[in-house]
């Protein structure tokens, strides 16, 4: 922000002009910087609509105009020319990226990747709130020291486990299996923290009352507990869903070998190799687009858990 | 722990202390079925994992010879950190180079993205900004986004012949006769810079090829390459909008009367935010910069999608992948993995003392 010398009691006008310029310059600040986080999405996505010629020879073209679709090859299978499909700041919107992604597994890994994601997410909601409640309500002999395990577990950075890792998912069979990918990430400690957070702000009595009345604990948990924690195990579904329909290190490390387990983002990392620029942009940009619309959509209808959650594992700190 | 039931009722109090010890061992029987998947999952992937990367940094082992078979390894003791830290050769110019590297992005990325979020958390905060709702999506977009989509995208967009170069070309006379490889220059920023006056390895005396941990003294000030600058910029741009929305929630959480107060008595607005905002926001401020440290220590999707740790881009993170999957030397990815795990906790520790102690004044 620009500098501010301040407070000249002797005139009323200064400070005030001072005020809005300053704020008029950090709107500018703001918005050049909203520009700098959306356009390379804009981009993209209109990128990923153009023949193979126009993103190499017009990438700044945004503006979608008719004929849609347009023949990108002339009749001897030469590629037309950028300019065939894009003029200035307008292009002819094509279907050939998506077409040929979809000639490249990318059906197969988008439903690999739905698949993990959603598996995933639903054992760490059961396995997160078991444990969290225990770790909240529950009292047995060595309770905290699994507490601090947790923790513990929790400032081992991924790096340093992804060899060992490795090994043991080689030594159990499980390398290039869904199992290998599934099972070591069904629970994790950050989800335990929350739900146990969350169990502990909510009070107790209701959960008495129906020990009074005879519940065991586990129709408690279920029937009663539950229903409560809605709000955080939504945080935690949004949470895990995006956390595995992006990962990368672990279905780098256990899929590779197996190009038909691969995810998204693992199909679009290998198929792009070593090729260095001369990429097929079409197919890659219409890969990022499909890679990143699911979640597109889950942020937009969910976003104020998304930034809640996010504000919350903030203020802990 | 286990005698105070002090949670039940009063009317439970009255009751039989046979029933009473019966009711708490049923009670730690369902802890325990409660918590066994959780904790099994964590000592097989997490706390296993931890010991074995310890246990096989003090071997050889190729992780090709299957360790059921006979003498698969040996046990070296600590010659894997020796030929990563003292001897001199191969290995630990590659290790120091990959440090080196590592350090210039945190050095880089760290501070800039938790300026950046602060800044753009107070602007937002302001009263009359309007259309807060728009700019918290527009910044926290990128977050949700796949690291390798990310990594593609500005690919694409720092292409040589792409958005970033068009877009400096119309703006800075004469770019477009000499571009920017972005991708694909390893040369050091600093390097360049300093050539611009003059400056070059040659001309700066013999000091400049003294060697220290097998990589030249010009090498390790050279700066990050341009390559890594981009992958820099990157990782600014793909965090600045969760940082920012942590920001924004501690800004919300400090009372408005701490302000009317401060303005009453004659602060202006750059005063009360050096002098108040962010001193209350300390706390807040060493999770966001532990955040960071902890994440770019480790960076290793971008490297992997952009240059395969080609360009001066290699890092510990990639280092520690490519020889133990690739070149199958587990004996020593173990050991640069624990290397950077200590490296990592020390940094952790460092800045809670730096940061704790401030906040004590």
């Amino acid at each position: 922000m620009a500098s501010t010398s301040i407070a000249v009691p002797q005139s009323n006008q200064g400070p005030k002009l001072v005020v809005r310029i300053v704020s008029i310059a950090a709107l500018l600040f703001l918005v050049l910087i909203a520009l700098v986080q959306i356009m390379p999405f804009v981009f993209t996505v209109a990128n990923s609509f153009k023949c193979l010629p126009a993103i190499q020879e017009a990438p700044m073209a945004i503006i979608p105009l008719p004929p849609i679709d347009p023949a990108c090859r002339a009749e001897n299978g030469n590629m037309l020319p950028g300019s065939a499909t894009a003029s200035g700041a307008t292009f002819n919107p094509s279907f050939e990226g998506y077409r040929a992604i979809f000639g490249r597994d990318f059906g197969r890994w988008t439903l690999n990747t739905a698949f993990l994601s959603v598996i995933v997410t639903v054992l760490r909601l059961g396995f997160d709130s078991l444990a969290g409640y225990a770790l909240a309500r529950l009292k047995f002999p060595g309770n905290r020291a699994v507490f601090f395990l947790i923790l513990g577990t929790m400032m081992i950075p991924g790096v340093v486990l992804l060899i060992p890792r490795f090994i043991i998912l080689k030594q159990l069979g499980m390398l290039n299996s869904f199992t290998g990918i599934i099972i070591p990430l069904m629970v994790d400690a950050f989800g335990i923290f929350l739900m146990k957070q969350f169990f502990e702000s909510i009070p107790g009595e209701i959960e008495e009352a129906a020990q009074v009345d005879g519940a065991d604990r586990f129709t408690i948990f279920f029937r009663i507990v539950l229903p409560m924690a809605t709000p955080a195990l939504t945080a935690l579904a949004i949470f895990s869903f995006q956390g595995m329909w992006n990962n990368f290190l672990d279905v780098l490390l256990v899929l590779q070998g197996n190009a038909s387990l691969w995810t998204l983002p693992l199909g679009l990392a290998l198929i792009r190799g070593t090729s260095g620029e001369t990429l097929d942009w079409n197919i890659f940009l219409a890969g990022s687009v499909i890679t990143t619309l699911p979640l597109a959509l889950v942020f937009f209808v969910f976003q104020r858990y998304f930034v809640e959650g996010v504000s919350y594992s903030g203020l802990k700190g | 722990m286990a005698e105070t039931t002090s949670a039940a009722p009063a009317a439970k109090a009255a009751q039989a202390a046979g029933s009473m010890a019966s009711k708490e061992r049923g009670e730690a029987v369902t802890g325990y079925l409660f918590i066994a998947p959780a904790v099994i999952v964590m000592m097989v992937f997490l706390v296993l994992p931890m010991l074995a990367a310890v246990f096989f940094s003090l071997t050889d082992w190729d992780g090709i010879k299957p360790l059921s078979g006979a003498a698969p390894f040996e046990m070296v003791g600590l010659r894997n950190y020796e030929r990563l830290l003292l001897s001199e050769g191969i290995r630990q110019e590659a290790f120091f180079e990959a440090l080196r590297n590592t350090v210039y992005f945190v050095i880089g990325v760290v501070p800039a993205q938790t300026i950046l979020a602060l800044t753009l958390a107070a602007i937002v905060n302001q009263r009359w900004l309007k259309a807060k709702g728009f700019f918290r999506t527009a910044f926290y977009f990128p977050s949700i986004t796949s690291s390798v989509v990310i990594s593609i995208i500005f690919m694409w967009l720092f292409t040589s012949n792409g958005v970033v170069n068009a877009i400096a070309g119309a703006i800075i006379p004469g770019y477009a006769a000499d571009p920017v490889t972005w991708l694909g220059d390893e040369s050091g920023v600093i390097h360049n810079l300093l050539a611009v006056f003059g400056i070059t390895r040659q001309t700066v005396g013999a000091w400049a090829a003294t060697e220290i941990a097998s990589v030249s003294l010009w090498d390790w000030l050279s700066g990050p390459s341009v390559t890594m600058s981009t992958i820099m910029i990157l990782n600014t741009w793909t965090t600045i909008g969760t940082l920012m929305v942590i920001y924004l929630a501690a800004l919300q959480n400090i009372p408005s009367q701490v302000y009317e107060a401060a303005t009453v008595d004659g602060a202006s607005s750059l005063q009360i935010f050096s002098r108040i905002t962010v001193p209350l926001l300390r706390p807040t401020t060493f999770f966001v910069v532990t955040l960071g440290l902890i994440g770019t220590f480790q960076v290793f999707d971008q490297v992997f999608v952009i240059s395969s740790g080609g360009f001066g881009t290699t890092t510990i993170a990639y280092l520690v992948y490519k020889s133990g999957y690739t070149d199958s030397r587990m004996g020593l990815a173990t050991a640069s993995a624990i290397i950077l795990f200590v490296i990592i906790f020390m940094f952790t520790m460092l800045q809670r003392r730096i940061v704790g102690e401030r906040a004590n004044d």
